[in-house]
């Protein structure tokens, strides 16, 4: 019953959305009643979705098998978190998530949107509720999650062995809110092109739409990308893999409208490049959602398996991109450009990380789509893998990092080079003496790894420095900076914070590309092996079964000078319902390194093949991205983002927030 | 989690024979860093954009030990690769060849940061000559007068 009820709610949600999407369009200069009508439509939305949402998760949590989906994939004897998790770990229920997040960002849009102009307002409304019916429609039409089974089988299926893990919990919602954050931005662009109004204080309401996605995003693909790490069961944490990829590019264009924004809201000027930027960006997220799932950039055979959805798929993401960029075509001549520049300034500065952002997303999306074009086109197939993005990327984001420290040192309109540069010439120094130091005690033979060492210094102390350098520490009395430092708006501590992050996952790259350490080895249990500083006794072989899987279980002893012993366990497991076979590493951290322990197959002779990594440093780079999110949670914190009214703020050259 | 899905996926057409196993591992230890060195320019066929040295896949470890005895047989490693397109095909190579089918691909960069770089200096030249036109608004003038006054520009 309560299916038939979820399955109504998301058919009502779907007229709701409909009808408000051409109210919106025909009417938005229409009178406060339209509006009043769009925004309770759009709450209205996000209640019936959820409903439709709690239907899924009561059925697979009752494991009422009767539901196709959750007899799919879900099984009696899963854990409760995994009953719940196997709503969306699938394409049907993983839809319905997918859409929960869009008019939750729509509701959030319409309620804390009231100070925002109202035809302004109508038009965003409007954009966000054609994308529900666009993307209801299609759930509702090509991957019904609500179909029943009749009889209803009596076990289901079981979700994916791999899939039953923490990350599935985690990633994929935190992932599609930083995807279908961005749908606002693309809303509020879709809106400035429509109405022609298009100013700072346009930039003023995306920038905190668009922070809160990115570090949404951020946090979802290093938890993806930590998940693969400790799952995938030999210790790599990004492979180029289209699906990473397609993840990848909202997050680059992301971070290039984050600063692109920042221009125009300060300065009035890259706005058509700002508008432009948020359709890209938001494009590349449906890319990312679907374009992957139809299947196309698999293969272009898969794609002919399930020929309607990927079909509409196709269809629906030509209309919403291609749609865009014509309007963006005929109406963005109409936007005036505004402040004026020298080209060594902050704005300056702001192009350059837009260029070669914008060029890195472009690179990543050739690199991707190209294999599949030239098989489209001329019958050849050919890889684009990771060595070639590593290469193209690296080229990229080694000028980029170089120069980002000086960026946030750099005056608006124009400033001075040379001054800027002997400010950092510290931060500087001390970047090459700790590559330098931190290279030497490692012992390895010369490589790159210092210079890369040096980057990821310079980038994470630049970024200090420029705090260091508002607050004059040194140059005036302690007090005095500190007190200097509390005056700080907190978007200079979350530009500082991010810069950070950055130049952390850098250290920690370079330092795990290049010093890690493998050992790959068969072993008797008793037998003892070495890597590193550590050696690794295996203690023990013993079967345990798990509650839908029996597994066996590794048991070492690891030993190291510094840190002590330490019992740890790796298994392999068995799942029941589709004897698939999963490796569930042990991981140890010491510091901000680890041990990777991997179990692998037993052989007739009684041995057993053990894989040993040590992966120096290698926590940084999630670390980083945590710091990153934690610099975009700390901005949207910012009391100037929470003043409704868009108010030009008066200049007083004395202030020392005048500008970040 | 969707790359998880498709990983799963292949492991399912290839069962398990997990990746590198000792048995494979060459004595010498400078050709098997070689080996590593060149499997990871591999692609293993049946797979989703893994390459061998990581794959699980039989084909993946046939793959492996071809490249180890090759390497054994003195080749070098533009020569085993060279070995292994010939029998399998560009699609192999993870590192796309430098032809005209792929001539895109590789300038596709350094082509968007060029125009990049273009657009940005038409964009500065047009402001330019708005700038050398144009009267100063107030908030210029101001500018220029903070400029001027020799006082350090706001942060």
């Amino acid at each position: 019953m309560s299916i038939e009820l979820g399955h109504f709610a998301l058919i009502l949600a779907f007229g709701i959305a409909s009808v408000s999407a051409v109210v919106g369009y025909v009417f938005w200069r229409g009178s406060e009643r339209v509006t009043h009508y769009l925004q309770q439509g759009a709450v209205l939305q996000f209640i019936l979705v959820a409903g439709a949402f709690a239907a899924l998760i009561q059925a697979f949590v009752s494991s009422d098998f009767s539901l196709s989906l959750a007899f799919e994939n879900s099984h009696s004897l899963q854990p409760l978190l995994y009953k719940i998790t196997s709503v969306w770990g699938n394409h049907e229920g993983s839809m319905v998530l997918w859409i929960l997040i869009l008019v939750g960002f729509g509701a959030a849009v319409a309620l804390f949107g009231r100070n925002l102009p109202r035809d302004l307002l109508s038009l965003v409304i409007a954009t966000q509720s054609l994308l529900v019916a666009a993307f209801g429609g299609f759930t509702l039409f090509t991957s019904n999650p609500f179909a029943r089974l009749s009889p209803a089988p009596f076990e289901g299926r079981d979700l994916n062995p791999i899939l039953q893990d923490m990350g599935l919990a985690v990633h994929p919602p935190l992932l599609y809110a930083g995807y279908v954050g961005f749908s606002i931005c693309f809303s509020f662009a879709i809106a400035a092109l429509i109405s022609g109004r298009i100013d700072a204080a346009w930039a003023r309401w995306v920038r905190p739409w668009t922070m809160l996605s990115w570090t949404f995003l951020t946090l979802g693909i290093a938890m993806g990308s930590y998940w693969a790490y400790y799952e995938l069961g030999w210790g790599g944490w990004w492979f180029w893999d289209p699906v990473e990829n397609a993840s990848f590019m909202p997050w680059l264009a992301g971070t290039a409208l984050l600063h692109s924004a920042l221009v125009m809201e300060k300065r009035n000027a890259l706005k058509i490049w700002t508008v432009f930027l948020s359709i890209i960006t938001f494009s590349l997220s449906l890319l990312g959602t679907f374009l992957v799932r139809s299947g196309v950039l698999t293969s272009v055979h898969t794609f002919a398996s399930d020929p309607t959805r990927g079909l509409v798929i196709l269809s629906l993401l030509a209309a919403f991109i291609g749609g865009a960029f014509i309007l963006f075509a005929i109406r963005a001549s109409a936007l005036r450009t505004g402040g004026l520049f020298a080209p060594v300034s902050r704005e300056g500065a702001l192009i350059l990380n837009n260029l070669f952002l914008a060029t890195a997303t472009g690179a990543v999306l050739i690199g991707t789509l190209y294999p599949l074009l030239l098989e489209a086109l001329t019958g050849t197939v050919i890889s684009v893998g990771a060595p070639f993005f590593n290469l193209t990327f690296a080229a990229l984001m080694t000028p980029l990092l170089l120069l980002m420290p000086l960026g946030p040192f750099l005056a608006w309109k124009r400033a001075d080079l040379v001054a800027v540069t002997q400010r950092l010439a510290f931060a500087a120094g001390l970047a090459i003496l700790a590559a330098i130091t931190l290279f030497s005690l490692s012992g390895s033979p010369i490589s790159l790894a210092p210079l890369g060492l040096a980057l990821g210094f310079w980038v994470a102390f630049g970024a200090i420095a420029e705090l260091i350098d508002r607050a004059k520490l040194g140059r005036v009395p302690p007090m005095e900076s500190v007190r200097r430092l509390m005056g700080l708006p907190r978007s200079a501590f979350s530009t500082a914070l991010a810069h950070f992050g950055i130049g952390v996952t850098v250290l920690g790259i370079v330092a795990t590309s290049a010093w890690e350490n493998e050992r790959i080895i068969a072993m008797q249990v008793g037998e003892t092996t070495t890597i590193g500083d550590f050696s690794v006794e295996f203690a023990e072989f013993a079967d345990a079964p798990g509650p839908n899987y029996s597994s066996e279980n590794g048991h070492f002893i690891v030993t190291d000078q510094r840190a002590g012993t330490r019992d740890v366990v790796a298994e392999r497991r068995t799942y029941v319902a589709s004897s698939m076979q999963t490796t569930e590493a042990s991981i140890e951290t010491y510091g901000f390194s680890q041990l990777y322990v991997q179990l692998g197959e037993s052989a007739a002779d009684g041995t057993h093949i053990v894989r040993l990594w040590f992966k120096p440093y290698i926590t940084l780079i999630w670390l980083g991205a945590i710091i990153m999110a934690a610099a975009g949670a700390l901005s949207l914190t910012d009391r100037r983002y929470r003043i409704g009214a868009p108010q030009r703020r008066a200049r007083h050259a004395a202030e020392p927030e005048a500008a970040e | 989690m969707k790359r998880l899905l498709l990983v799963i996926l292949l492991a399912v057409i290839a069962l398990p024979a997990f990746a590198v196993s000792p048995s494979e591992i060459l004595g010498d230890p400078v050709l098997e860093a070689r080996a590593r060195e060149i499997s990871g320019e591999l692609r293993c066929l049946v797979c989703q954009n893994q390459s061998i040295d990581m794959s699980d896949a039989d084909l993946a470890h046939d793959l492996r030990v071809l490249v180890r005895e090759r390497l054994t047989a003195g080749d070098s490693n533009q020569q085993v690769l060279d070995y292994i397109v010939a029998r399998y095909g560009e699609f192999v190579l993870l590192t796309p060849v430098f032809a005209l089918h792929t001539v895109m691909l590789w300038i596709a960069a350094p082509a968007f940061l060029l125009i990049g770089i273009g657009l940005a200096i038409l964009g500065n030249r047009r402001n330019r000559g708005r700038l050398a036109t144009g009267e100063l608004s107030a908030e210029e003038a101001a500018a220029l007068e903070r400029l001027t006054a020799g006082t350090d520009a706001p942060q």
